[in-house]
C-alpha cells in the first residue's frame, strides 16, 4: 500500500471515530446530568418534600408542596389558555384554510416559537401585570400559555394534514357536513398525535423559569385562588440556587431532581407510549 | 372538470354561492369556519400585540437615548445612565463561544448519527438527543453553579492559563463564572438542536450522492465530508442560527453563571452579563419609568435578533429539505 492511501485509510478510521466520540459526548451529557441530581438531591426527596411548606432561613427540613403545587396551577392555566387556541387555530390551518391567511399564520406562529422566554415574560407583564399593578398566577399561567400556542398549533395542523383523504371522502359520502367529517372523524384519527404534542407542549413550558419571574414571581407560602403571586418548581430551584445558604442549596438540587423527573418521564412515556403510529411522517 | 356546476369551488374544497352559504350556515359550516378562523388569528394578533408593548414601552428610553443606547458603556440606574454595549458584547461572546464548541460537536455527531450509526442505533440515540433537549433551562444552571463553576476555578481555568496565558483572552483572576463558563453551558444546551436538525438535513441527501463518492474510490469519510456534508451544507447553517437564536436568548443558565457584570473585558475569565440575564435580574425591581423602558428596549433588541435569525435559519432548512432547489452547482 503506498503511503497516500494509507494515509486517506488511516484518515478514515480516525475520523469516523471522531464522530462517534462527538456522538457518546452528547449523549453521555444526559447521564451526566441525570447522575449529578440523583446524587446530590436524591436524598432529600422525601415526604416532607412534598408535603410541606418552606421552612424560614435557618431552619432545617421543610418542602416545596407549595411549589408543586403552584406549578400544576400554572400549568392548568397555560393549558387553558394554549390548547384551545392552538387547536381550533390548527384545525383551521389543515381544514379551511386558503393560501394567504394559513401563511400569515404559520409565519406568525413559528416568530412566536422562537421568542425567547424572557421576552414572552415580558410581554406578559406589560399585559397582564402592569395593568393591575401586582403578580399573579393568572398572569404567570398566561405567559406559559402563550408559549405553548405555537406548538400546539403547529403539530395540530400537521396531525390532521396526516389523516388520509379517504377518511374524509367516506363521511362526506355519507353525507355528512364538512364540520361534522372534521369533529366526528377526522379530529379523532388525529387525536392520539394532538395528544401527544400537547403534552410534550406542556413538559416544556413545565420547566420554564424566565417567564415567570416577573409574572407569577414567588411567594414562600399557599396562594390561594388566582390572583396572587406563586410559587412555581423552577422559580424555587433558581432562588434556592443561586441563594447564600446550603440547606438550600440542598433544596434546589432536590427540586431539580423532582422537575428533571417528572420532565423526562412525560417525554419518555409520551413519546414511546403515545406517539407510536401516531407519526405524521409514517402515514 | 364539472362543466355543469353553478357554484365555483375554492381551494379547500368550499362551495360560494348564496345558496351554498345557506346550506353551510345551516349544517354549522360556515360557523365552523369563522370560528376556528377566529383562533388561528388569536395567534397573529397575539405577536402583533407582543411586538407593539415591546415598543410603546420602551418608547422612553429610546427618544431619551437614540442610538447611543448601542453603544453607551454606562448602565448605572442611580444616575440614569443606561448603555446597552456591555450586555450587547456579552450576549455576543458567550453565544459565540457555545457555537465554537457545539458546531464540531453537534456536526460530528450528527454525521454518525446520519452516516455512520445501524438505523436502530441511531433512532436510539436520537431519542436521548431529544430527552437532553427537553433538559429545562433551570437544570442547566443547577449543575453550572455547583458542578462547572468549581471545577473551571480549581481545574480548567489554571491549566488554561498556563497553556494560553500569553494571550489576553485567557488573563485575569480565575473566578469560575465567567463569560467561557456561560459559553460552556451554552454549548452543551445548544448541542442537541444542531444535532438532531443536521441529522434530519443529512438523511435528506439522496443516496446515489454517497454512492457516487464511493465508487470514484473515495473512502467513507471522503464520501461524507466531500459529498454528503456539501450538498446539506446549506441545512446545516440553517441548524447552527436556530441554535445561535436559542443562545442568544438563552436565560437562566446564563444569569446563573455568567457573573452578572456590566463590564467589557478582553479576558474570556472576568465575569460578563448578557441581555436576557440582566433582564432576568433587574426587572422585577427596576424603579422609575425610565430604567424600566430602558429594559424593555434590552428586550426589543433581543427580540429583534432572534427574529432575523430564525427566519433566516427557516428559509435555509427550507431550501435544503425541498428538495431541488438546494443543490449546489460547484
Amino acid at each position: 500500500m503506498n503511503p497516500h492511501m494509507l494515509w486517506r485509510k488511516s484518515m478514515n478510521v480516525l475520523m469516523l471515530s471522531l464522530t462517534g466520540l462527538c456522538a457518546l459526548v452528547a449523549v453521555s451529557a444526559l447521564f451526566f446530568i441525570l447522575g449529578y441530581l440523583v446524587y446530590h438531591g436524591g436524598k432529600d426527596v422525601n415526604w416532607s418534600f412534598f408535603t410541606q411548606l418552606p421552612k424560614p432561613v435557618g431552619e432545617t427540613g421543610g418542602g416545596m408542596a407549595n411549589a408543586i403545587v403552584g406549578s400544576g396551577k400554572l400549568l392548568l392555566l397555560a393549558a387553558l389558555f394554549g390548547v384551545p387556541i392552538g387547536l381550533l387555530g390548527g384545525v383551521y390551518l389543515a381544514e379551511f384554510g386558503g393560501i394567504a391567511v394559513p401563511f400569515v399564520v404559520r409565519y406568525t406562529a413559528d416568530l412566536l416559537n422562537g421568542v425567547p422566554s424572557i421576552v414572552i415574560g415580558i410581554f406578559a407583564y406589560a399585559v397582564a401585570v402592569m395593568p393591575v399593578h401586582h403578580f399573579s398566577t393568572l398572569a404567570g399561567g398566561f405567559a406559559l400559555g402563550v408559549m405553548m400556542i405555537p406548538i400546539v398549533l403547529r403539530s395540530t395542523e400537521e396531525f390532521l394534514h396526516a389523516v388520509p383523504r379517504s377518511m374524509r371522502e367516506g363521511a362526506m359520502a355519507l353525507g355528512a357536513s364538512k364540520w361534522r367529517t372534521i369533529s366526528s372523524v377526522v379530529l379523532p384519527a388525529a387525536s392520539r398525535g394532538i395528544l401527544t404534542a400537547a403534552l410534550l407542549a406542556l413538559a416544556r413550558v413545565a420547566g420554564e423559569t424566565a417567564p415567570l419571574l416577573f409574572t407569577a414571581f414567588g411567594n414562600r407560602y399557599w396562594s390561594p385562588g388566582w390572583n396572587q403571586p406563586i410559587a412555581s418548581l423552577p422559580v424555587m430551584i433558581y432562588t434556592y440556587a443561586v441563594g447564600p445558604y446550603e440547606d438550600w442549596h440542598q433544596q434546589a438540587w432536590a427540586a431539580g431532581l423532582v422537575l428533571l423527573g417528572l420532565v423526562l418521564l412525560t417525554n419518555i412515556i409520551v413519546r414511546t407510549v403515545l406517539s407510536r403510529g401516531a407519526s405524521p411522517q409514517r402515514s | 372538470m364539472m362543466a355543469t356546476a353553478h357554484t365555483t369551488v375554492d381551494a379547500a374544497g368550499l362551495s360560494w354561492g348564496p345558496r351554498a352559504l345557506l346550506r353551510r350556515l345551516r349544517t354549522g359550516d360556515e360557523i365552523a369556519r369563522l370560528v376556528t378562523l377566529f383562533f388561528a388569528l388569536v395567534v397573529v394578533l397575539l405577536t402583533i400585540m407582543l411586538v407593539v408593548q415591546l415598543w410603546t414601552n420602551s418608547a422612553q428610553a429610546r427618544h431619551r437615548f437614540g442610538l447611543s443606547f448601542f453603544w453607551g458603556t454606562t448602565w448605572d440606574p442611580v444616575a440614569g445612565q443606561f448603555g446597552a454595549l456591555p450586555f450587547v458584547y456579552g450576549t455576543l461572546v458567550t453565544s459565540a463561544l457555545g457555537l465554537l464548541i457545539a458546531v464540531p460537536l453537534g456536526l460530528g455527531a450528527a454525521i454518525f448519527l446520519a452516516e455512520m450509526a445501524p438505523r436502530r442505533l441511531s433512532d436510539n440515540l436520537t431519542f436521548l438527543i431529544d430527552l437532553l433537549a427537553a433538559v429545562p433551562s433551570v437544570i442547566y444552571g443547577l449543575l453550572g453553579v455547583f458542578i462547572l463553576v468549581p471545577l473551571m476555578r480549581t481545574e480548567i481555568q489554571p491549566a488554561l492559563k498556563t497553556v494560553f496565558g500569553f494571550t489576553p483572552l485567557f488573563q485575569g483572576p480565575a473566578y469560575g463564572i465567567g463569560l467561557l463558563t456561560a459559553g460552556l453551558v451554552l454549548a452543551v444546551m445548544i448541542v442537541p438542536f444542531i444535532i438532531s436538525v443536521s441529522r434530519e438535513v443529512l438523511l435528506a441527501v439522496p443516496g446515489d450522492q454517497r454512492e457516487a463518492a464511493l465508487a470514484l474510490g473515495a473512502t467513507r469519510w471522503e464520501a461524507t465530508w466531500k459529498a454528503v456534508v456539501p450538498y446539506a451544507r446549506t441545512g446545516i447553517m440553517g441548524s447552527v442560527f436556530l441554535a445561535l437564536a436559542r443562545a442568544l436568548g438563552e436565560t437562566m443558565a446564563v444569569t446563573m453563571v455568567v457573573g452578572n457584570n456590566p463590564r467589557i473585558s478582553a479576558s474570556l475569565f472576568s465575569p460578563g452579563y448578557s441581555i436576557a440575564a440582566v433582564l432576568a435580574n433587574e426587572f422585577s425591581e427596576a424603579t422609575g419609568n425610565l430604567y424600566l423602558s430602558a429594559l424593555i428596549e434590552l428586550a426589543l433588541v433581543l427580540f429583534l435578533l432572534t427574529f432575523v435569525l430564525n427566519g433566516l435559519a427557516r428559509l435555509l432548512i427550507v431550501l435544503t429539505t425541498s428538495r431541488g432547489s438546494g443543490v449546489p452547482q460547484a
